[in-house]
């Protein structure tokens, strides 16, 4: 899981770090809010306990054995936020001390398995915990399922990262330059591994922290317990009045992604599949469809289904640019701001909606 | 070898690492006498050249230059194979091994028998994994065995690291040190008092409970380190001593290595 140097491409590397950053910044702003002068020393020792968990050979059902991430136990202990840190730290010092892990895929590695993996969990956890008692069993299981589902949604987003590779490095010969396999190979051979092993691991070092915790020192679980978040909004990421200021980087980073879009004008052809019905009758088409498909020919006619779904639906921005625009570019960005805007008022209509109901109860 | 033992040699393995990089960063060589900063952009560079490297001899020279500057810090090939090229190629040509079958191109050879088709582009790609990943593990080793962590840590503020990041790296190594023997200590004792194999559900409760016992230790010593640092006058605010020197002598190999680094991105294109 810890992805070496040379795996993923410099690109990959560098839009991944740019994807963390604002995950970095808003948690480090919550963290610090909360915890003021205590934010160094409990993120140290946080950090390293973070790297000795990493050490240890977990007994798993059938007789091997096998290392977790922590990420679970973690992210119950801490919240989210400062467990993202924690285990950022770890995984710096760990690529950078003890070679594990590359530098460059330093943000792919946060990325996948403290961001992602963090979030994943907390959101498992609370949904699967529910309002159960801190000593109840369905913590427990609750625990043991946010592990086990956080490092398979981390190993998920690797093997995506890996999988895309081939599509868009390869030498002029066409051998390619970096992780060499596709998503078709690259998704169940890490998935495979994660189902499994890595996430039964995570699973009973999760399920087995919650309970030891219960018997011997329930409070440490309060955090992330939803009767106690209106207390404590703090590591644990509970709303609070200046949400606006630590979320403001993720809007940033939105921003960002909103104006880079055009650069996807700048990939040749359509994207395998999204072929129109139209495209089935133009020779050019054809060829191209015929070359992204390893050379299977593509049916003479346009499947039917198609054909007969393709006009239920126009999109309001077919080609994802309006008609006035000539530019592609300016077009482009457009409809990614467009789509964007109304994907955040839905968001919000359903935020209002969701609140609504809530003070109804 | 039950998982006590192998969590035990596991623990052993990171303290070895750490003071033999520690005994090789005071030996006198070429990359232990430059300012750590010069170490710290130079191999970055370095690592960046070979991750953009689209031809395999271009990586192959970013691997000589790693290798000589290895030769001349006083760190032998030996220790670099045990503990980067073989575990590397172990881990990554297993991971490239199926590449030349299972990449599409121009077939180059049958397995006899099984008649899978052997690619030429398969091949050159199982190349490229192993030979960057090699190259910049390399790198990487040289770099920490050439300078103590404190020294690469206060070098990262040249990167514009944040200054209590660079703080917060620097304690969470030193508390690694401590937990890691808090918990060899803790599993040692257990395993000496233990006869015979126990169940597989006791070996799960035996680790959660170890690592649970670690946590609540971990939280106590944030509290007691806290409380020793308001003692000693912490007032939230990290300062850090910067005094690095650069002499002609760095200037030079910076010079080199930047220089390798920009031809090794212009051929390597």
């Amino acid at each position: 899981m810890h992805i070496p140097d040379g795996y993923l491409s410099p690109s990959t590397c560098a839009v991944l770090y740019a994807a963390a950053a604002p995950f970095w910044y808003t948690a480090l702003q919550r963290v610090k809010k909360s915890l003021t002068t205590r934010l160094v020393p409990l993120l140290s020792v946080m950090a390293a306990l973070s790297f000795v968990i990493m050490m240890f050979n977990l007994p798993l059902p059938g007789g091997t054995t096998g290392h977790a991430v922590g990420v679970g136990v973690s992210t119950i202990i801490l919240g989210p936020w400062a467990s993202i840190l924690a285990i950022s730290i770890a995984l710096a010092i760990q690529s950078v001390f003890f070679g594990d892990g590359g530098v460059t895929t330093l943000g792919a590695n946060c990325f996948n398995m403290a961001i992602v993996g963090s979030l994943v969990a907390y959101a498992v956890y609370r949904l699967a915990a529910g309002r159960a008692a801190l000593t109840s069993s369905r913590r427990v299981v609750a625990a043991a399922l946010a592990g086990y589902t956080a490092i398979n949604a981390s190993a998920f987003c690797a093997a995506v990262e890996f999988g895309i590779q081939p599509l868009f490095f390869k030498d002029p010969s066409g051998a390619p330059l970096y992780a060499p396999y596709p998503l078709t190979i690259a998704i169940p051979a890490m998935m495979i591994g994660h189902l499994t092993f890595a996430g039964l691991a995570e699973l009973v070092l999760a399920g087995g922290v919650v309970a030891y915790f219960q018997r011997t020192n329930p409070g440490l679980l309060k955090l992330t317990a939803p009767a106690n978040l209106e207390a404590e909004p703090d590591i644990a990421g509970g709303e609070s009045p200046s949400m606006w200021r630590t979320v403001r980087p993720l809007w940033i980073a939105l921003a960002l992604l909103m104006v880079l879009t055009p650069l996807g004008i700048l990939a040749a052809g359509t994207a395998w599949g999204e072929w129109s019905a139209r495209d089935f009758s133009s020779l050019q088409a054809r060829e191209k469809m015929a070359a992204a498909s390893q050379n299977a020919a593509p049916p003479v006619q346009p499947p039917r289904g198609l054909e007969r779904l393709s006009s239920l639906w126009t999109a309001p921005f077919p080609q994802y640019a309006p008609s006035f625009m000539r530019r592609p570019a300016v077009g482009y960005a457009l409809s990614a701001m467009f789509g964007s805007g109304a994907i955040i008022l839905v968001s919000l209509a359903a935020g209002s909606l969701a609140a609504r109901g809530k003070s109804k109860n | 070898m039950n998982f006590l033992e192998r969590t035990l040699a596991s623990f052993l393995n990171a303290m070895d690492h750490a003071l033999r990089a520690e005994a090789l960063a005071k030996a006198r060589g070429l990359l232990q006498t430059l300012d750590p900063r010069v170490k710290v952009v130079g191999i970055l560079a370095l690592i960046i050249a070979a991750a953009t490297a689209h031809k395999l001899w271009v990586i192959a020279a970013v691997f000589l230059v790693a290798l000589s500057l290895a030769l001349s810090s006083r760190v032998s090939p030996l220790l670099l194979a045990k503990r980067v090229w073989i575990p590397v190629l172990l881990f990554t040509g297993i991971i490239a091994l199926p590449a030349p079958f299972a990449i599409p191109g121009r077939v180059v050879w049958r397995l006899p028998g099984l008649g899978w088709p052997l690619t030429a582009q398969g091949l050159l790609s199982a190349q490229y994994l192993v030979a960057r990943v090699e190259t910049a593990a390399t790198l990487s080793v040289l770099l920490i065995l050439s300078t103590p962590w404190t020294h690469v840590l206060k070098a990262l503020r040249v990167l514009r690291v944040p200054v209590v990041l660079v703080v917060i790296l620097g304690m969470a190594y030193r508390y690694i040190f401590l937990l890691l023997e808090s918990a060899r200590d803790m599993l040692e004792s257990r395993r000496s008092r233990m006869v015979g194999e126990l169940k597989g559900s006791d070996r799960r409760r035996l680790a959660a409970a170890s690592v649970g016992v670690l946590m609540s230790k971990t939280l106590q010593l944030s509290g007691d380190v806290y409380s020793a640092m308001l003692a000693r006058g912490f007032r939230g605010e990290v300062a850090m001593l910067d005094d690095f020197h650069t002499a002609a002598s760095d200037w030079i190999m910076l010079a080199v290595l930047a220089a390798l680094a920009a031809g090794a991105i212009y051929f390597g294109r």
